[in-house]
């Protein structure tokens, strides 16, 4: 007899597929797909796939995508003169990359920078256009419009690196490689450029909510799972009319760290944290290099960069012969 | 197959077998390399040289297997006293024909230098690799490229043994010989060369990265570190020094993340040439801040002045010396030299052995200083 757990062993009930409420009529509109199941999906959440809202500004998005998509792998194929082998081989390695500085923020020749220019064009149609999507979406379903401003703090985040710094700079060199090891040479080198990002407070701040945020999905999934025998996974529900489970998840964290977050309230720590991640990173990155051009010494400055004692050097070993057991 | 009284029992007798298979098999497994790490202790030990202050974490960690390993190539640096000269000897310049330098060696001396450079450089070839297979009363001749880039090498060596003694002798004696490069090989091992623009399909900042060479040392940051520092002189530092300037990144001689990218391309050579991490100089809090490196830094930056004179001074003007298999694969330009092509991975070339020693006629572009053997 299988078990009822919400987790990986989720028993799959299958009838007719489920095609949501259609209260206005419009509903299927812009359905696409036939609904099907897959035991596979089922283990991981709802077997039911599709059927697809995609809508004109879906469309739209996922071409203007596929425009960006294709100019940046075209860009890396041609910089490995065509040779698929060599795309394959180097792949992480390739990238498109932003002008080079001289250019400001002037349109720069095809093969130093336009064809970057171009395609960023594209990839910010893209990206506002799905983001118009998740408030149609919402506001057909007359739900609140929590995802849409989720994603806005990310799309924030992308159009400070993208976008507002760069202009604020004076130069389009500012934005971001796309390119799998590049973007994170571009990263390593912002830190190490503008002297330790570090000791950026709204880099601290972004860590914390980042770390925050997973600490607090962790202690969340946990609760609710722990007291899903009592009913607790069916959280609309508790919230509204508070039962057992609550109480006992409740009376946990308050035993462990003399508060408890609500039902509820639980859901609005997780959105704030989650939407802050990207809020507070978005704020240092555009003070960085405008504002603020070596963190290390504005800390100093700021009194929260201490001092060690200590000597450098080759420390106990005292030199290179006692390491490497060639003295004594 | 199997009796009927078994399948029957095993029907009428449903037991889960699994978790306590799961159960038996992790925990036995647990114990099992308990055990095996208690008996013969962590496999993969190491020990970490702090570099810094506590609590800043500087340390560079080395296998302790690595550690009691000595670099195979100390093998091969021989002891080779030099014949103390008790004056009045005919010197190599009076001797032989076209000295141009090792003239105030004696006879002795001269011959012992001859036969060492052989064994550090033309082992498999002898005196005939430089000096052509002739009779040796043509041994003057500078026919052969050979001998007029070696003459080059061996003043190289003497400059770099007197004027860089604060790089090669920075701990205590150490000093470089033919063999600190060339370990028995006609061409040293990570010589490189000018690589220019990797692609051909852009231009600017986007032609010069994002290539697997071995400029890069197979990263993607720029390829061009070591020409734009180590030949060109450009300027490595990348920090304002002071927490608000006011800049223009397009302004050429402002240094952006790319110039950065270029740092760090050349300080993951640094690493990689020395087996070490950054820590090993800098504290990685402040990179640029000289209250903050270790004393290895200062050596360090003594070796990339050294490096720069090296390369443009002696090894770049050679270019018209070398045939054509000799030289860049690019630019048809002179091999070069860096960190690496002494240091070959080790914090000092052949791990601080002192090389020096027993070739006074290296150690000084003036006449040798010979004195009794104190080791």
């Amino acid at each position: 007899m299988a078990e009822y757990q919400n987790i990986f062993t989720q028993v799959q009930v299958r009838g007719a597929a489920e095609w949501g409420t259609d209260d206005q009529g419009t509903l299927m509109e812009d359905r696409a797909g036939t609904p099907f199941f897959s035991n596979l999906l089922g283990w991981f959440g709802n077997a039911q796939l599709g059927p697809i809202n995609v809508g004109m500004v879906g469309i739209a998005s996922i071409a203007s995508g596929l425009v960006w998509f294709v100019i940046v792998g075209m860009n890396m194929l041609a910089q490995v003169d065509w040779s698929i082998p060599e795309f394959i081989r180097q792949l992480f390695w390739l990238a498109l990359e932003p002008p080079s500085p001289e250019y400001g923020l002037r349109i720069p020749p095809l093969n130093d920078g336009g064809w970057y220019i171009i395609s960023s064009f594209f990839l910010l149609v893209s990206v506002m256009l799905w983001w118009l999507r998740s408030w149609q979406l919402a506001a057909e379903q007359k739900m609140g419009k929590h995802v849409f401003w989720a994603f806005g703090s990310a799309i924030w985040l992308f159009l400070v690196l993208g976008l507002f710094r760069p202009i604020l700079m004076g130069s389009w060199s500012e934005a971001v490689p796309y390119g799998i090891f590049p973007h994170l040479d571009w990263t390593t080198a912002f830190s190490i450029r503008y002297g330790n990002l570090y000791y950026n407070p709204f880099h601290c701040l972004s860590i914390v909510f980042l770390y925050g945020s997973v600490l607090l999905f962790a202690m969340h999934g946990a609760t609710i799972l722990a007291v899903t025998r009592f009913g607790g996974d069916r959280e609309l529900e508790q919230i509204y009319d508070r039962g057992t489970a609550t109480e006992r998840a409740a009376l946990f964290w308050r035993w462990t760290m003399g508060f408890n977050a609500t039902m509820e309230g639980i859901h609005r720590w997780a959105w704030w944290f989650a939407v802050l991640t990207p809020i507070t990173g978005g704020i240092g990155i555009l003070l960085t290099g405008t504002v603020v051009d070596n963190w290390f010494i504005w800390a100093q400055e700021h009194n929260f960069a201490p001092m060690y004692d200590g000597s450098y050097g080759y420390g106990d070993y005292q030199s290179y012969e006692s390491f490497i057991g060639q003295e004594g | 197959m199997l009796p009927k009284w078994f399948n029957e029992w095993n029907r009428d007798n449903p037991t889960n077998i699994y978790t306590p298979g799961i159960l038996v098999g992790v925990v036995g497994g647990a114990v099992l390399v308990a055990a095996l790490l208690v008996a013969w202790g962590q496999p993969f030990a190491t020990n970490s040289l702090q570099t810094g202050p506590r609590g800043t974490g500087m340390s560079v960690p080395e296998f302790k297997a690595d550690l009691a390993t000595p670099d195979p190539a100390i093998e091969g640096v021989m002891e080779n006293p030099p014949y103390i000269p008790e004056g009045g000897e005919d010197l190599a310049g009076d001797i032989y024909q076209n000295v141009q330098v090792l003239g105030d060696l004696t006879d002795d001396n001269f011959n012992r230098l001859m036969l060492a450079m052989t064994e550090w450089v033309a082992p498999d070839e002898g005196c005939a690799y430089c000096h052509g297979d002739v009779d040796i009363s043509e041994y003057g001749n500078d026919d052969l490229y050979t001998k007029v880039v070696s003459r080059r090498m061996i003043q190289m060596t003497q400059n770099i043994n007197e004027n860089w003694d604060g790089h090669v002798n920075a701990n205590k004696e150490v000093g470089v010989t033919c063999y600190t490069c060339h370990r028995g090989q006609n061409v040293p091992s990570e010589i490189w060369f000018r690589l220019g623009p990797v692609t051909s399909s852009t231009a600017g900042w986007s032609a010069n990265q994002n290539r697997v060479t071995v400029q890069s040392q197979f990263t993607s940051l720029p390829s061009d570190a070591l020409e734009s520092y180590l030949l060109d002189y450009q300027r490595i530092g990348v920090h304002n020094l002071e927490s608000r300037v006011s800049e223009d990144v397009t302004d050429p001689d402002v240094p952006t993340w790319q110039n950065t990218e270029r740092t760090f391309s050349l300080m993951n050579y640094f690493s990689n040439s020395l087996g070490v991490n950054c820590v090993f100089c800098h504290n990685s809090r402040a990179f640029y801040d000289p209250a903050q490196v270790t004393p290895q830094w200062s050596t360090a930056s003594l070796g990339i002045a050294m490096v720069q004179e090296l390369n443009n001074d002696y090894l770049v003007p050679l270019k018209d010396e070398y045939p054509p298999e000799r030289l860049g694969p690019v630019f048809a330009d002179a091999p070069k030299a860096a960190c690496k092509t002494c240091h070959k991975g080790y914090q000092q070339p052949l791990q601080g052995t002192n090389v020096i020693a027993d070739w006074p006629e290296l150690a000084t572009t003036g006449a040798p200083e010979y004195q009794p053997a104190t080791q």
